[in-house]
C-alpha cells in the first residue's frame, strides 16, 4: 500500500465571472478571464487533505492537465496542503478538445506510474459539467469506484463512501485502490492562507508529457456550436384566476 | 529663533532676491521651537515635520547645498516643481517594481484575499456589530493579513510596498473598519519595529505581531495634542541606574488601543543638550508591552464610521518601560514618528483607489439598468459626467498609489511630499466619487441596504487622521518651499562671486528673462510622454514653469513669514497635487499606449481630460496668488471667522429679524 492520493484539480472560468460566448460560436471568451479552481476539485482537495491528516495516507499529489496556467491551480491545491504536483502539460489544439476520456487516460496512466491507492476528482466541473471524468478514470483502472461521494471513511483496506442518491443516500463499502468522486456536501474547503501559499512556493511540481506518459490525446468529438442561453420572455400580470387559467389552457399546459 | 533671519538682498534680473529665511533652519535651530505656546504651533508643526526629516531637506543637507552653490540633486518630482523644474527619474517611466517572482506570488495572493472577504468577511455585520466579527478576525490571522510586510524569517510573508499596496486595495474595496483594524496594526502600530527596531527587538515582537497573536497600536494623540504632535504631555523619565523609563500618560482615540498587546508610544523625555548643558524636553518613541503593567483603555469609542474598528484611550500609568524599548534614539522619536507615518502614507492611498473600484461598480450598475424617461439613465449626460469624474478620480488615485509604492521599492527615500499628497487627494477623491455614487443611485444609494452610505461614514475619517489633509497641505507647501528656498539661497551665494558661477547666473538669468517674456524656459516633456499625450504633456510643463515662477514670487514676497500664511499655503499645495496628479496620470497612460494595451485610448481620454481641467485649476490658484485682489480675500476671510469666534456662531441676523 503506497498510502498515496491523486487529486485531479481543473482550471475553469471562475465560477463568479458571467460567461460570454465568443461572436464565432466556436466556444467561449477565456482571454484575460478569471479562472480559478473547480469548486468540485477544492472539495477533493480538502478531503485528500483531511485523510491525510488523520494520518489514513501519506501523500497527496495534485495533478493538472492544461498549460502553462494549470500551473497556478496545482499551486493552489499545494497551499491547501498537497505535497507535491504533476503538471500535465497539454496546450493548443490538444488542450481545445481535451476531454473526459483524454484526462481519464491521463489520471489512469499516472495512477499506475505513482502507484496511486485512491483517487479522487471532483463529481464534474463546472464548465462543461461533464460529470464522467471519475467513472472512465476507474472503468480504465478497471477500479471501483464511489461516486457523489457525501462522505467517505476509511475501514481497514476497504473504503466507506456515503453517495448522494436521487432521493437519499447510499453507503457503499469498496475496495482500494478506488476512484471517489466528491459532490457538494462532502466538505467545507479550507482557504488558501497566504502563509501557506508562501510555503507552498517551495513544494515541487513536476513537469510531465502526455506522450510520456504513453497517452494518445486524439478525441472523436467535434464542437459544432456554443450558445449563449436563450433569452428568457417577459412574463405577464393576470387580473383574476380566471385569466389564469384560460390563459394556461391556451398555452396547453392544463 | 525658529529661522535665522537673513535679509540680505541682491538684484538679479530687476528682481530683489530676499532670501526666505524658512531654508536656513537647521534642527538646532527648529526644535527650540517645541514647547513655545505662540498662536503660530499648527503651522510650525508643519514646518517642524518638514524640517526634522532625515533625508535630503535637513539641517546637513542644507549645508551642503550651501557648499555645493544650487546643486541639489532631489530626485523627487514634487521637490523639483517647487524649483519650477522637472525631474523625471521617479516618474517616467511608470515605475514596475515587481520582478518576475513577486509578480507571481503576488498573483497567488489576491485571488484568495478577494475570496476571503467576499465568502467570510461580512461589513454590515461587522459595522452594525461595531467589531470585527470573531471568527473573520481569526480568519484574518490564518490568512497571515496581520503581517504582510513583516520579514518572512520572522514570520511574515516579507511584502514589498507595491506587494502590500496590491493586498490593501482588496480590502479597501471590501471593508475599511477591518482596513483599519488591519492598518492600525502594521502600517502603524509596529511598522517603528520594522523600520527602526534592532535586530533584538525585531526578532523578540515580530513574529507574533505577524499571526497577530499580538494586536499593535500607535500612541501619538492625546486630548491636548492631535495635529500639534510636538505638543503631547506623555512623559517617559529615565531612572538614574538607566534602565528604565518611567512613561505616564494618556492617550486618545488609539486604534487597536482596546486590543493590543505591542503599543508604539511617544513621550516625551527630559534630555541634557550636549551644547548647553539645560535640560530639555525632547520626544522618544517607545515599545510597550501590555504585559509591562500599568496599562489600561476605555471603552471602544462609539463613531461615526469604520466602526468594526476598535479606538479607545489608553493610559500609561507609571509604566516601567525597560532601556531596551526605545526605539530609535533617545529624544529621536518625532523622527520615528513621520517616518512611519510617512511611510504607512501609500497604503491608504491604495486601500482607498480599492473603495472607489467597489463603488464605482456599484454606481455603474445601477446607472445601466435603471430606467427613467423611459430611457436608462448611464444615457443622460448628467449621469455620464459623474461617472467619468469618477474614473478619473479613481485613475489618479491608482497612479499615485503604486507609482509610490514602486518608488518606495526602488529604494527612494524622498517621497515625503508625494506620499503626503497622495494621503489628501485619495482621501478627498474617495468621498466625492463615494458620493456620487450615491447621486447616481438616487435614494436607492441612501438605503443601507445597498452598502455604499456604509463607505461614506467609513471614509470621513481618512480626511482627518493620520495628518489631517488641512496639514498635510501646509506640510507639502512647506517642504515644497523649503527645498525650493534651498535653491535661491544657493543662487544668492552664487551671486557674491559671479565670476566664479557666471555659467550658472547665466542660465538662472536667461531663465527668468524667459518667464518673464512669457517664453517656456526649455522645459519639456517631450519625448518623455508618448507623442499621443503631448499636448497634456504640454499643459504640464506650463502649469509647472508657472508655479515654480510664482512660488520664487511668493518666497521674495513672504520671505520667512510664508510659514504663516496659510491661505497661500493651501493655494500652493493645491497646485502641486494637480501638478503631481497630472504627471502620475501621464505616465501611466504613456506607459499603457507604449505598450499597446487594450484600454490605452480609454486611458488616453482619462489622461487628457484630467490634465485639461487640472491646468485651468492650477492656472487659477496661480492667478489668486499673483493678484492683489486676493489679499483683501484672505483679508476678509480672516475678519470673517475673527467675528464669527467673537460671536459664538454667525454674526448676521436673522432675516426675519428674530
Amino acid at each position: 500500500m503506497s498510502g498515496r492520493v491523486l487529486v485531479g484539480v481543473k482550471r475553469v472560468i471562475d465560477y463568479a465571472v458571467k460567461i460570454r460566448v465568443k461572436p464565432d460560436n466556436s466556444g467561449v471568451v477565456t482571454d484575460g478571464v478569471k479562472h480559478s479552481m473547480n469548486p468540485f476539485c477544492e472539495i477533493a482537495v480538502e478531503e485528500a487533505v483531511k485523510l491525510k491528516e488523520k494520518k489514513l495516507i501519506k501523500e497527496v499529489v495534485a495533478v493538472s492537465c492544461g498549460p502553462q496556467q494549470a500551473q497556478e491551480t496545482i499551486r493552489t491545491a499545494l497551499a491547501m496542503g498537497a505535497d507535491r504536483g504533476i503538471h500535465v502539460e497539454v496546450t493548443g489544439k490538444d488542450y481545445d478538445t481535451l476531454g473526459p476520456l483524454q484526462v481519464s487516460k491521463i489520471m489512469a496512466a499516472l495512477a499506475k506510474k505513482e502507484d496511486a491507492q485512491l483517487i479522487i476528482l471532483g463529481k464534474q466541473a463546472i464548465d462543461d459539467d461533464c460529470n464522467q471524468t471519475g467513472q472512465m478514470t476507474a472503468a480504465l483502472l478497471d477500479w471501483p469506484q464511489g461516486t457523489f461521494a457525501s462522505e467517505v471513511s476509511m475501514d481497514g483496506d476497504k473504503l466507506k463512501v456515503v453517495r448522494e442518491i436521487d432521493g437519499g443516500l447510499e453507503t457503499i463499502k469498496i475496495n482500494t485502490p478506488a476512484v471517489v468522486t466528491a459532490d457538494l456536501r462532502l466538505n467545507t474547503p479550507r482557504y488558501a492562507t497566504l502563509p501557506n501559499i508562501m510555503k507552498a512556493k517551495k513544494k515541487k511540481i513536476a513537469n510531465v508529457k502526455p506522450a510520456d506518459l504513453g497517452v494518445e490525446l486524439t478525441s472523436r468529438l467535434e464542437v459544432l456550436r456554443v450558445d449563449e442561453p436563450p433569452q428568457r420572455q417577459a412574463g405577464m400580470k393576470v387580473e383574476t384566476v380566471d385569466d389564469l387559467v384560460g390563459k394556461l389552457k391556451e398555452a396547453g399546459r392544463i | 529663533m525658529l529661522l535665522r533671519k537673513v535679509t540680505q538682498s541682491s538684484a538679479l534680473c530687476g528682481t530683489i532676491l530676499r532670501i526666505p529665511p524658512v531654508v536656513s533652519g537647521g534642527q538646532r535651530q527648529t526644535r527650540a521651537v517645541v514647547g513655545v505656546q505662540t498662536s503660530r504651533l499648527y503651522a510650525s508643526q508643519a514646518a517642524q515635520a518638514v524640517l526634522e526629516k532625515p533625508a535630503a531637506v535637513g539641517s546637513e543637507a542644507a549645508t551642503k547645498v550651501e557648499k555645493k552653490t544650487v546643486a541639489d540633486e532631489s530626485k523627487s518630482f514634487a521637490v523639483n516643481i517647487f524649483k519650477g523644474q522637472i525631474a523625471t527619474p521617479q516618474v517616467f517611466p511608470f515605475p514596475s517594481a515587481l520582478n518576475e517572482e513577486q509578480e507571481q506570488f503576488l498573483r497567488e495572493l489576491v485571488g484568495p484575499v478577494g475570496k476571503f472577504f467576499e465568502e467570510v468577511n461580512d461589513p454590515a455585520k461587522n459595522d452594525a456589530l461595531e467589531k470585527v466579527e470573531d471568527h473573520t478576525m481569526e480568519g484574518l490571522k490564518e490568512m497571515g493579513a496581520f503581517g504582510l510586510q513583516v520579514p518572512a524569517d520572522l514570520g511574515g510573508l516579507g511584502l514589498s510596498n507595491t506587494q502590500y499596496a496590491r493586498l490593501v486595495e482588496i480590502v479597501g474595496s471590501h471593508d475599511l473598519g477591518v482596513g483599519i483594524t488591519l492598518g492600525a496594526h502594521q502600517s502603524i502600530g509596529f511598522k517603528g519595529i520594522l523600520l527602526f527596531g534592532n535586530p533584538a527587538q525585531k526578532e523578540k515582537y515580530l513574529p507574533k505581531l505577524a499571526t497577530g497573536e499580538h494586536i499593535a497600536a500607535f500612541c501619538l494623540t492625546e486630548p491636548a495634542s492631535g495635529s500639534d504632535a510636538a505638543s503631547i504631555k506623555t512623559t517617559a523619565v529615565q531612572s538614574p541606574c538607566g534602565q528604565y523609563f518611567t512613561l505616564s500618560g494618556s492617550k486618545i482615540w488609539i486604534s487597536n488601543g482596546g486590543l493590543a498587546e505591542i503599543f508604539t508610544v511617544f513621550a516625551k523625555t527630559p534630555m541634557k543638550d550636549p551644547k548647553t548643558g539645560e535640560m530639555k524636553d525632547k520626544i522618544t518613541a517607545f515599545v510597550v508591552e501590555r504585559s509591562f503593567g500599568g496599562v489600561t483603555h476605555g471603552p471602544p469609542e462609539k463613531k461615526m464610521g469604520i466602526k468594526a474598528s476598535n479606538t479607545a484611550e489608553v493610559y500609561f500609568d507609571n509604566v516601567r518601560v525597560p532601556a531596551d524599548c526605545v526605539l530609535g534614539e533617545v529624544g529621536g522619536g518625532f523622527k520615528v514618528a513621520m517616518n512611519i507615518l510617512n511611510n504607512g502614507r501609500f497604503g491608504m492611498a491604495a486601500a482607498l483607489s480599492g473603495t472607489m473600484k467597489g463603488v464605482i461598480t456599484k454606481a455603474v450598475d445601477h446607472a445601466a439598468n435603471r430606467t427613467q424617461f423611459g430611457s436608462k439613465i448611464h444615457n443622460y449626460g448628467a449621469i455620464q459626467e459623474k461617472m467619468a469624474r469618477m474614473a478619473m478620480l479613481h485613475y489618479v488615485t491608482e497612479s499615485m498609489a503604486y507609482m509610490i509604492s514602486g518608488n518606495m521599492d526602488s529604494g527612494a527615500t524622498e517621497f515625503q511630499i508625494e506620499a503626503a499628497i497622495s494621503k489628501i487627494f485619495a482621501s478627498e477623491a474617495a468621498w466625492t466619487v463615494t458620493d456620487e455614487c450615491i447621486q447616481v443611485m438616487g435614494g436607492m444609494g441612501f438605503m443601507k441596504d445597498s452598502g455604499v452610505e456604509r463607505v461614506m461614514r467609513d471614509l470621513r475619517i481618512f480626511r482627518i487622521f493620520e495628518g489631517t489633509n488641512d496639514i498635510l497641505r501646509l506640510f507639502v507647501a512647506l517642504n515644497g518651499f523649503q527645498n525650493a528656498g534651498n535653491q535661491l539661497k544657493g543662487l544668492q551665494k552664487a551671486l557674491k562671486n559671479p565670476i566664479g558661477n557666471a555659467g550658472l547666473l547665466a542660465g538662472e538669468i536667461t531663465k527668468r528673462a524667459k518667464r518673464k517674456a512669457g517664453l517656456g524656459t526649455g522645459l519639456t516633456l517631450q519625448g518623455t510622454v508618448h507623442p499621443e499625450l503631448a499636448q497634456s504633456g504640454d499643459l504640464t510643463v506650463k502649469a509647472i514653469e508657472q508655479f515654480g515662477a510664482v512660488v520664487e514670487e511668493l518666497l521674495i514676497k513672504h520671505g520667512k513669514k510664508i510659514i504663516d500664511e496659510q491661505f497661500v499655503l493651501k493655494r500652493v499645495a493645491d497646485c502641486a497635487i494637480d501638478l503631481y496628479a497630472m504627471v502620475v496620470v501621464l505616465s501611466r497612460a504613456s506607459r499603457s499606449l507604449s505598450q499597446g494595451h487594450a484600454s490605452a485610448q480609454h486611458e488616453k481620454m482619462l489622461c487628457e481630460s484630467w490634465c485639461m481641467e487640472a491646468y485651468e485649476r492650477v492656472t487659477r490658484d496661480i492667478k489668486t496668488l499673483h493678484s492683489s485682489d486676493s489679499r483683501r480675500l484672505f483679508k476678509n476671510l480672516r475678519s470673517i471667522s475673527t467675528a464669527m469666534v467673537e460671536n459664538g456662531g454667525v454674526v448676521s441676523p436673522h432675516p426675519l429679524g428674530f
